[in-house]
């Protein structure tokens, strides 16, 4: 990946350094931000994480206190593993529905691409005002997905008020929005080159055959790539709990976002949402390595 | 069963002269079936998209409805499907809603990411141009570093960050909090998503060109800003589109940044038509609202479709 030269052969090497000077000169507006606004925070969530800070007075070390706090602060781990618990539904579910969704749109039928656009659209709506649809959507007593429980002569759901139902409710929504991944894969499936199909065919493998033996293989680098950007993704998951359940009920659907933003500016524990913070971080970091160590292997084997 | 149709491998043998007539007739009938077959497997999926289709646009289609209902209507149950007559005024009810300046909202919207566009378009083209076109050493490893930070999720950084602009607040004499500032200035840097995404661009452009500006006598700069730039136009629209969406949707960033209700963002503004301190909720009006901050976006997508596509499946593949 990160290999790949542009740039001329004739103009490289003229120094062992090469155009070092013009190189950095374009990339100097990056690597400014990059230290002042991504670097710089990262620092200070070490220095914070390991301090007592109020904003109001000025940090107090204390050592590994706010790490030994967290082992044994209960609504951390809750919502870690709300966390978890909700990419363990969400993941597994997304990514069937979409490689689901994007086989189906991949078959060369009338109104391939009505249907597609119609896949997508529900993936642009801000993720605001899609928290107030299913916020109306799943309302108790007036929403339509109770009418439609009530249709069939089922009881109602208390889908967000139910603390055992509501991650899975949430988790369910997530589906709504997996008209994005569905273009990667839809994309993906593109790059599937023909012979393979028409080689399967000559040895006489059907329909499901083919997808297990030559699809799926072929674009399993895609597949890991957007499982790996889904896990990772489940770190950001703060609107929608914060705007439809605020957390709750019984704190049922607080992630770990929310209990981040909540210590930081609610109850202004700037140490203690460090320490969390940067939990998180050394996760996400693990989680892009194996990324990037896999894209090396399957890079290398397509031929690409 | 789904990649039968991608390739037209089934296909019998055109009966020769040769045959005999059973063989023929035999031969017939496997094309009958085959056909049938054929037909089958496209009813089955459109039936089966035509059902998907229907369940992923019931929440949009309800939004509508619920925007287009009195908020006596919008209370039964069970509920009308169609509001016939529609009730238009919960339009102009958000518009000029007492609490929520929905028009200031949009401008404060629009102008956080018309500012970040602008900065963040132009500063990371050339980024990238260094990453795609300049050979030195040590590149590949600061191309990774860059990858890397565009995994961060915001919330992991987001306390440090804003006790950072905090620190710039105090020790400097400007003001970030309780501004725009935190929110495009950061853009102005270049954004790791973006210049990935020209750089891929950037890679497929022939050095030729370049090399052919450059024997004429042009500076790296002015084969960046003459010849790259110009042919990258799509690829900079995309770029563009992306960040003005991500600011139209952006709610965290506005939340911990944004202190004054008069500088609130869309996102932030939607939130608060929902009923607060015991107030019920009005869903006609709050689903109105919804069709406003949906709508534009749609209708962007709509003008854009080619762009918006390539790019999700530029970034998401290569």
């Amino acid at each position: 990946m990160s290999k790949q030269t542009g740039g001329s052969a004739a103009r490289a090497g003229t120094t062992e350094w090469g155009d070092i000077g013009k190189g950095l000169f374009f990339l100097s507006p990056w690597m400014f931000g990059f230290l002042l606004f991504t670097m710089t925070p990262i620092i200070m969530t070490v220095y914070f994480s390991l301090s007592e800070y109020s904003v109001l007075e000025p940090p107090v070390y204390v050592g590994l206190q706010n790490y030994r706090d967290l082992l044994s602060d209960k609504w951390f781990g809750n919502a870690m593993l709300n966390t978890a618990q909700y990419a363990a539904m969400a993941l597994p579910g997304g990514l069937l529905v979409s490689l689901g969704l994007a086989l189906l749109l991949n078959q060369p039928i009338r109104g391939q691409a009505a249907y597609r656009t119609i896949i997508f659209l529900p993936s642009l709506v801000p993720v605001t005002a899609s928290s107030m649809i299913w916020l109306w959507l799943f309302n108790t007593k007036l929403g339509l997905l109770n009418f439609g429980l009530a249709k069939i002569g089922l009881p109602a759901v208390g889908w967000l008020t139910n603390p055992s139902v509501a991650l899975p409710a949430l988790a369910f929504m997530s589906l709504w929005g997996v008209g994005y991944t569905v273009v990667i894969y839809l994309a993906g499936l593109q790059d599937v080159p023909k012979e393979l199909y028409e080689a399967a065919e000559i040895d006489g493998a059907t329909g499901l055959r083919r997808l297990w033996n030559v699809t799926i293989p072929m674009i399993s680098p895609v597949i890991f790539f957007n499982l790996i950007m889904a896990i990772i993704g489940v770190f950001r998951v703060f609107e929608m709990p914060y705007i439809m359940t605020n957390g709750g009920p019984a704190r049922a659907t607080q992630f770990i976002a929310m209990y981040v933003y909540d210590n930081s500016f609610l109850y202004v524990r700037m140490g203690y949402a460090s320490a969390m913070a940067l939990i998180q971080l050394l996760i996400v970091l693990a989680l892009t390595g194996i990324a990037f160590w896999s894209s090396s292997r399957w890079v290398h084997y397509q031929g690409k | 069963m789904p990649v039968d149709e991608v390739i037209p491998y089934a296909r019998p043998l055109t009966p020769s002269a040769r045959l005999g007539e059973s063989a023929a007739k035999a031969q017939a009938t496997f094309r009958a079936a085959a056909r049938r077959k054929k037909w089958m497997n496209l009813l089955v999926i459109h039936v089966a998209l035509v059902c998907i289709c229907a369940g992923f646009i019931l929440p949009l289609a309800w939004m509508i409805s619920t925007s287009l209902k009195t908020n006596k209507e919008a209370m039964l149950f069970p509920p009308k499907m169609v509001p016939i007559p529609p009730n238009w005024k919960s339009y102009p009810n958000v518009i000029n809603h007492e609490r929520v300046d929905f028009p200031l909202f949009a401008r404060n919207t629009v102008i956080v990411a018309g500012l970040a566009v602008v900065g963040t378009t132009f500063v990371s083209a050339f980024v990238a141009y260094g990453f795609a076109k300049v050979k030195f050493r040590g590149r590949g490893l600061l191309f990774a570093m860059m990858l890397s930070t565009m995994m961060i999720p915001f919330p992991v950084i987001m306390v440090s960050q804003f006790l950072l602009f905090r620190w710039l607040d105090v020790h400097t004499p400007i003001q970030f909090l309780g501004t725009f500032k935190p929110l495009w200035l950061p853009w102005w840097f270049g954004t790791a998503f973006n210049i990935f995404l020209l750089r891929q661009f950037f890679m497929s452009i022939p050095d030729e060109l370049s090399e052919a500006a450059r024997i004429d006598g042009c500076s790296d700069f002015g084969i960046f800003w003459r010849i790259i730039l110009p042919l990258a136009r799509p690829a900079l629209a995309c770029v563009a589109l992306f960040t003005f969406m991500h600011h139209w949707n952006d709610f965290l960033g506005p939340l911990i940044y944004l202190q004054d209700p008069q500088q609130y963002t869309l996102a932030l503004g939607l939130q608060q038509l929902q009923g607060t301190q015991g107030a019920t909720t009005e869903w006609n009006i709050l689903m109105a609202g919804s069709v406003l901050v949906v709508l534009p976006v749609i209708v962007l997508f709509f003008l854009t479709q080619r762009t918006f596509i390539q790019g999700i499946a530029t970034t998401g593949l290569k």
